[in-house]
């Protein structure tokens, strides 16, 4: 554990990510205490600018933007994550099977994940969300629905490897079930890669969400980066830093997230080569 | 066997390998229509209102909403596959007229968008990794990185900002001053300012993507024997670069660039609705404030297409760029 923090520290990257990271999640938690009540709510006059009354002024509704903001950081969050847990939890299952079985079930399973590694992935989620109506579970579970594919390639790949290793072989030797195999032996062994794909695939699904509200494919009762971009674009000529201020906020967000999760890639596995 | 020969057998069974995927694109549709509020035939005429009790009770019959489900579902796929893709009533025009004639623009965009992003990709790419360690490669890499993680959406707002309404260099919205009635070659020159902002918009995320790529295949290809040879043979570091390293570090490259057409695809959504860029995009931008699913599930219908053609393209370019690849 202290030889990972030490490489995980020595590169430069990662710990500023981490730093920005902490804010952001640190704003986002912060939110209901120091921006209590509906942040879709008048908070003063309408285009204030920034650096006067309120810190990042108002938008065309009055709305406090750096109240907007934080409510955002919960949201960004919460569904990058989310939709991330969810979509490890399926490339683990459907990996973990291919790699493990192998041969039919393999067959099957690659040709299922293959099929969806076909179809364009963020027009599909515009259709998924489109269609099962813009409410926050669904635009979890469009983003879900997306993202799953490639990782559960990774997870097939890795379960392959170890699948003929002896300490398998001993346990299935031991009579243990195949599910306990799976889940208690190999699964932990692989957890590294899982970990560090599924930190970079909080970053994408991040983007895809803030795109879908950008397009107006936002929960609209739920307060988001995306939408607020969104809804201030019609006014760039007038007040341009209403769609600046939370388009940093996402780039801020993610470029940490990425070097956070290239930090864990140089810790976890310190002999792998990486893009 | 020639290999004219080889390479048709190829180009049959990749075809023969697609028709499964086109199906299940087509039956997956059919599902999401079935989740689509209302039945599928008020879904079917765009929820437009605007469609007749016949024409409803044609497209029920067309479409055999009367029948069992597993019916309908062979009715839908049928239909599909004949590239029968319905009517828009909030356009007045079949979908596929509607889409082919978006397309144009849409492949405008993108096939400028690959020329862009590969080609500075690229170039950037080797230039960090010649100078490993430099103030170069450093910023090369943070310029990377900070692409890699800016919306598309967002750097399209901000170019307008920037060089339409502040500096007033480029147009910021459409894809030619149609008021102007431009002709021949001023038309062209028209056209080609208003692509500047979206292809670079569109650009700048993938650039990044192959230029992580390409550094990293450059300093892989630059440790192995056959460039310790060209040095040995006395040839520069200019000439093994560019004569021997970048052309088998761009393989993984072209890789990438075909899997991310989808992306692509999916990409030019955000782009053309930021731009106006009359494509396909737009296109899938108005169905959903017109909620014309059945639009939007054709152009997700073509797309995939799209993608499925592209995949293939891809592939058989492999067999040119390196011909121990062999098309079997």
């Amino acid at each position: 554990m202290r030889d990972f923090g030490r490489r995980f520290a020595r590169n430069r990257g990662a710990v500023i990510g981490l730093v920005i990271l902490g804010a952001v999640l640190g704003l986002g938690l912060a939110a209901p205490v120091v921006f209590p009540g509906d942040p879709f709510q008048m908070a003063g006059k309408p285009f204030e600018r920034p650096l006067g009354a309120f810190a990042l002024g108002t938008d065309m509704m009055g709305r406090d933007v750096l109240a907007g903001l934080a409510h955002g950081a919960r949201t960004s969050l919460l569904i990058g994550l989310v939709a991330t847990v969810i979509a490890v939890v399926i490339a683990t299952v459907l990996g973990g099977c291919a790699g493990y079985y192998g041969g039919r079930i393999d067959d099957v399973l690659m040709r299922f994940t293959e099929f969806f590694q076909t179809i364009p992935s963020f027009l599909f989620a515009i259709v998924l969300v489109a269609i099962l109506s813009p409410r926050i579970e669904n635009i979890i579970f469009a983003i879900a629905a997306v993202s799953w594919p490639p990782i559960t390639r990774l997870v097939r790949g890795e379960f392959m490897a170890m699948r003929n290793r002896e300490f398998v072989q001993a346990c299935v030797v031991l009579g243990m079930r195949d599910r306990a195999i799976i889940f208690t032996e190999i699964l932990p062994n692989a957890l590294s890669p899982i970990l560090v794909t599924g930190s970079l695939m909080v970053a994408t699904a991040i983007l895809i969400e803030s795109a879908l509200a950008f397009l107006g494919l936002g929960d609209p009762n739920v307060m988001s980066w995306g939408f607020m971009i969104g809804s201030g674009r019609t006014f760039l000529r007038t007040a341009w830093w209403l769609c600046a201020i939370p388009g940093l906020a996402i780039l801020l967000t993610v470029l940490a997230i990425n070097l956070v999760g290239e930090g864990l890639n140089d810790a976890l596995n310190p002999r792998l080569k990486h893009l | 066997m020639g290999i004219a020969r080889t390479r048709l057998r190829y180009v049959a069974r990749r075809l023969a390998q697609a028709v499964p995927i086109l199906l299940g694109i087509a039956v997956m549709n059919f599902l999401l229509l079935q989740l689509a509020p209302g039945d599928a035939a008020t879904v079917l005429a765009g929820e437009a209102g605007s469609a007749t009790p016949e024409y409803m009770a044609m497209l029920r019959q067309r479409f055999g909403l009367d029948q069992p489900l597993s019916l309908q579902l062979l009715y839908y796929v049928k239909q599909v596959l004949v590239l029968d893709l319905g009517f828009s009533f909030r356009h007045n025009m079949s979908v596929l007229a509607l889409i082919l004639e978006r397309l144009g623009p849409t492949l405008l965009l993108m096939g400028t968008t690959l020329v862009l992003s590969v080609g500075f990709g690229m170039l950037l790419g080797v230039a960090a990794a010649r100078r490993v360690g430099s103030w170069r490669d450093s910023l090369i890499s943070i310029l990377a990185i900070v692409s890699y993680a800016t919306p598309l959406f967002w750097v399209g707002l901000m170019l307008i900002v920037v060089f339409s309404l502040e500096l007033d260099w480029l147009p910021a919205t459409g894809m030619e001053s149609v008021a102007m009635f431009y002709e021949g070659w001023e038309r062209i020159v028209d056209v080609a300012r208003h692509l500047v902002l979206p292809a670079v918009t569109l650009s700048l995320f993938y650039m990044a993507l192959y230029t992580r790529l390409m550094r990293a295949a450059v300093l892989e290809q630059s440790g192995l024997d056959y460039v310790t040879t060209a040095r040995a043979k006395g040839l520069t570091d200019r000439r093994i670069t560019v004569r021997h390293v970048v052309r088998n570090a761009v393989l993984p490259v072209v890789t990438m660039a075909g899997i991310q057409t989808g992306n692509l695809l999916g990409g030019s959504v955000v782009v053309e609705s930021v731009f106006g860029w009359p494509g396909l995009g737009l296109l899938a931008f108005q169905s959903l404030f017109a909620r014309d699913f059945n639009l939007l599930l054709g152009i997700f219908f073509v797309s995939a297409c799209l993608v499925v053609l592209v995949n293939l393209l891809v592939d058989l370019s492999y067999t040119f760029l390196d011909p121990r690849i062999e098309a079997r």
